[in-house]
């Protein structure tokens, strides 16, 4: 018995523009200069910290691009910085939980149709079937309905919110398209002794959802799959999982040291070829983009780098009072007096 | 606040308002029923809450009357539930979900405290999550493991909760439909051992239908604070949930002794009525505190602390705590002796009337 479940045939969009893809490589080389540059501002104590997703540019920016802002939601955990830049999506606002101004970020997760930064993994992954049902619950129609797209890792797989969220959407037939970034390590511990089987994507059938594992060193079959996956969703017909198979070319973060868990042999040889290198040579062969394109973009990149952090360095501390005012919608007696005593006791009067 | 609430059953129970015999869980059915009638975007859902309606029926036919999009049933998963709530909120709907018992929110702390909670902080407003969860909860049932524990102390200390537990009919329909009116999210523990006890419920009209019923702030004036039940001149009970009921008992004993005891609703467990608090205990300079959660760091330590700072020179004796203990909550043989009864709260009554400053 075949019990493989397929995704429907219902993209029938045209291949991407020349045009589009000169986009998607400008969007990559943007994420790609912040992302290095953040690692640096960090070095220098602009912010404190920082989760680089080096490598995974072309994962990020291809999935993003395929998002629809008028009518899908994106629930990213706290390494999605390119899928937030290829949405349009403040970035001084979404650097500056980096900076430590807010655990979060300042941009508006509303109109960016980006939820908050949060950094339990997995956590989120529900959320986004609460939000699928949710369209299916308004009432649109096949075909119309909005798409959830949720963001996770090879290590939050391991997490049972995940199994909890697969087995809710399908039950459900929510319109979710289960984004798994496999990039090798779950900060020190490698895919194989984190998922058993050696794939999330194969996972996804125990539950009856299609899944595609896609090359996510390369941005234009990532957007492929994902606009694939989001017509199967926006039908009606229930969540896809696509598994990206992609490496973390840095550390988990700033404060981690890969030489403790892994050698410079081992990643040069597992990373594989740089996707936005990949990406360049691309272009330039089949003659969409020359070297002044990619002069310009690169040019462009590191003007809107220096600009963020022109933005990131401006920020001042949030005023204390927000810790208390933004608590509840509704705030209580015993907030209200605790903020009177900061606030006199803090000779903030 | 609690004087308000006294004037407002005054004035019903002369006639302007009709009262109705429901047990709890009939009352907050009815308050179900009119939310989602009056409200388009509330849904109702969780283990069993749709075609059973329910292992307590607390959602009897609210499936059939207002269809499978607005009650239903999830998988079983209590994380999935929860998780589930704030993706439903993020889109703009008011979902009030059920953990079928107690002891099952365990497995949905991780989305309650670091998602329902914080999601309104974390998104500085933007997202605010008008969650209602229904807990079934407390002991006094004889029931299975996990199916009988007190949790209000592990959701009060959480920033971003508020709690609230009625303990009549009365309060559980009004209470509920105010839970659900509000922005914040709301952990709404209901007394299972009190389900079935009838008591009068005062409607704010003679045909509660969907606007009156949800959209005015009358109904429920005075039900944000807690509430004098009893009212007395020697020492103050304070309890909440199915322990009012059993205050009750214990101050009609009482004043077979003489002993005048006034007996306090705490109503909400966050935020905390204190001012209410301190004008009981103000009034009586004594009080006892009574919950069936475990004694060390219970709610009653908070209760204590907020009555010793509004009362501290007119209070005659320490504030007591008559608990259950620092154990799992027992099998149902043994409920009955974890439990605080009629003897302990005495004694409790006791210890203060007799203290003597040393």
């Amino acid at each position: 018995m075949d019990t493989k479940p397929t995704l429907a045939a219902v993209d029938d969009a045209a291949p991407l523009t020349q045009d589009e893809l000169r986009e998607l490589y400008s969007l990559m080389a943007a994420v790609r200069h912040l992302d290095t540059s953040a690692v640096a501002w960090q070095r220098q104590g602009i912010i404190p910290g920082y989760a680089p997703e080096l490598g995974q540019e072309a994962a990020q920016v291809g999935s993003g691009y395929a998002v629809d802002k008028a009518r899908d939601f994106v629930f990213p955990t706290y390494r999605e910085m390119g899928v937030a830049r290829a949405m349009g999506v403040d970035m001084v606002g979404y650097m500056s939980t980096h900076k430590a101004t807010w655990h979060g970020g300042l941009y508006k997760p509303l109109e960016s149709r980006f939820a908050p930064i949060q950094a339990v993994v997995a956590g989120s992954v529900l959320h986004a079937v609460g939000w699928a049902h949710g369209q299916t619950l308004a009432g649109l129609p096949a075909g119309h309905l909005g798409v959830a797209l949720t963001y996770f890792g090879d290590g939050a797989s391991s997490q049972g919110d995940v199994h909890e969220a697969m087995n809710f959407a399908a039950v459900m037939k929510a319109p979710v398209v289960f984004f798994i970034q496999n990039n090798g390590w779950a900060i020190s511990v490698p895919t194989e002794r984190q998922v058993a089987g050696g794939s999330v994507a194969t996972r996804a059938a125990g539950y009856g959802i299609p899944a595609v594992q896609v090359d996510g060193n390369d941005v234009v079959a990532v957007f492929e799959a994902t606009r694939n996956a989001f017509a199967h969703a926006r039908s009606g017909k229930g969540p896809v999982v696509i598994e990206a198979m992609t490496y973390r070319r840095g550390p988990h973060s700033t404060a981690d040291d890969p030489g403790r868990y892994r050698t410079l042999d081992d990643e040069r040889i597992d990373a594989g070829e740089d996707p936005l290198e990949r990406f360049r040579k691309r272009l330039l062969a089949d003659g969409v983009a020359d070297e002044a394109f990619i002069a310009a973009a690169h040019e462009a990149a590191t003007a809107e780098e220096e600009a963020i952090r022109a933005g990131i360095e401006a920020l001042g501390p949030r005023p204390g009072s927000e810790m208390f005012d933004l608590v509840f919608q509704e705030t209580t007696p015993a907030l209200e007096s605790q903020a009177a005593a900061w606030r006199e006791e803090s000779e903030h009067v | 606040m609690s004087e308000t609430i006294t004037a407002t059953r005054e004035t019903t129970a002369a006639g302007e308002a009709p009262v109705q015999q429901l047990s709890m869980q009939q009352a907050l059915n009815r308050a179900l029923d009119e939310i989602l009638a009056a409200n388009p975007r509330t849904v109702v859902f969780g283990e069993d809450c749709g075609r059973l309606g329910g292992v307590f029926r607390i959602t009897d036919g609210l499936q059939a009357k207002h269809g499978e999009g607005r009650v239903f049933d999830t998988p079983l998963a209590e994380s999935g539930i929860l998780g589930m709530s704030v993706g439903l909120a993020m889109a703009g709907f008011h979902p009030i979900p059920e953990v079928q018992f107690d002891g099952f929110a365990y497995p949905a702390i991780n989305q309650i405290v670091c998602q329902i909670a914080r999601m309104n902080y974390r998104s500085r407003g933007t997202l605010p999550m008008p969650i209602t969860l229904r807990v079934p909860s407390f002991g006094g049932i004889r029931a299975p493991e996990h199916h009988g524990e007190s949790l209000e102390a592990l959701f009060a200390h959480v920033p971003g909760l508020k709690v609230v537990s009625p303990s009549d009919p009365h309060d559980a329909y009004h209470l509920l439909t105010y839970a659900a009116s509000r922005p914040d999210p709301v952990i709404f523990m209901e007394p299972k051992s009190r389900y079935w006890q009838k008591g009068p419920v005062t409607f704010a009209s003679e045909t509660p239908d969907a606007g009156t019923a949800y959209a005015g702030a009358a109904p429920w004036a005075g039900l944000t604070g807690a509430r004098v039940v009893r009212e007395g001149r020697h020492v103050t009970l304070v309890a909440w949930g199915a322990m009012v009921a059993r205050c009750l008992q214990v101050a009609e004993l009482a004043a077979e002794d003489g002993i005048d005891v006034e007996v306090l609703d705490l109503r909400w467990l966050k935020p905390i009525d204190a001012p209410a608090l301190v004008a009981s205990v103000g009034k009586t300079r004594r009080a006892v505190v009574v919950h069936e959660a475990p004694l060390t760091s219970g709610l009653g330590a908070e209760v204590a602390q907020l009555i010793t700072q509004g009362c501290f020179d007119t209070l005659k004796a320490p504030v007591e705590r008559v608990t259950g203990f620092d154990v799992p909550y027992p099998s149902g043989d043994l409920e009955d002796e974890y439990l605080p009864n009629i003897d302990r709260i005495l004694f409790g009554i006791q210890r203060v009337l007799e203290y003597r400053r040393g």
